[in-house]
């Protein structure tokens, strides 16, 4: 028998949901509320040089990459098992739509993350 | 002959257009599921940040910029909420994701869950709220 690919798209929903649940609405206030607005962080907190050196470091350039990736692995497959019931179906053509996207920004992000440097 | 079936036999067919507006559970359902776009989106922001900081300053400058505009702002509180909302739903589902838990012989019920799971999410949120504090200049 042909073993199943699901498991690893259903851990990827599952490691992507509990990421975005536990860090998500932290990670939405700094970057898009409080550093541009300059609430309680200086408005310089994501500065190039700081910004730069940041994703240079190892650990943060980690936590990057399994922030956007898994969060958008968790969207695609929720939003492809949601489909059906707003009457889109579940085609070839709609995986392609979620899981592509998914994946052309995986490959997006890594690659600049490594361009990035050490 | 099926122009003859459409005219003599017209089997009752339920309307399923808007189905989730029958029931609040539905409309819960929905919204739960809707907190996916939110978390889609804020991941392409980021991604979109990281291919501007790889290009450079003036580039990174740009995508800050943008950031403070205010159409940003309006749509990263509403991504805000929807976060939240996507935490609160994540671990309110949670007791029926999860193999059921055992302790002591006893199940562990579904509010001890929710409520361990939103307790953590809190002190997840806060503590990388004081890390991003402790780096700031």
């Amino acid at each position: 028998m042909k073993r199943s690919n699901a498991p690893i798209f259903w851990a990827m929903f599952g490691a992507g949901g509990m990421l975005s649940a536990l860090f998500g609405p932290a990670l939405v206030f700094v970057t898009g509320l409080a550093v541009p607005m300059a609430l309680l962080l200086p408005g310089d907190t994501m500065s190039y040089p700081r910004m730069l050196h940041f994703a240079q470091n190892w650990f943060a350039k980690g936590f990057i990459f399994a922030v956007v990736a898994l969060f958008v692995w968790h969207a695609a497959h929720r939003i492809f098992h949601s489909l059906h019931d707003v009457h889109i179906p579940a085609n070839l053509l709609s995986k392609l739509a979620c899981y592509g996207t998914a994946f052309v920004v995986t490959v997006i992000t890594a690659w600049k993350l490594l361009a990035i440097g050490f | 002959m099926s122009q003859v079936n459409r005219s003599t036999r017209r089997p009752f067919m339920r309307p399923m257009g808007k189905w989730w507006e029958r029931d609040p559970f539905f409309v819960r359902y929905m919204w739960r599921e809707v907190t996916a776009v939110v978390v889609a989106i804020y991941a392409i922001v980021c991604a979109v940040g990281i291919v501007r900081l790889s290009q450079g300053e003036a580039a990174w400058n740009g995508f800050l910029e943008a950031l403070r505009s205010p159409w940003s702002i309006l749509a990263h509180m509403v991504m805000l909420l929807g976060m939240i909302y996507h935490t609160y739903s994540w671990f309110e589902i949670m007791p029926k994701t999860m193999p059921p838990m055992v302790v002591d012989g006893k199940r562990v019920s579904a509010t001890t869950i929710t409520t361990t799971g939103l307790l953590v999410a809190a002190a997840a949120g806060v503590l990388l709220l004081l890390i991003l504090w402790g780096l700031a200049p």
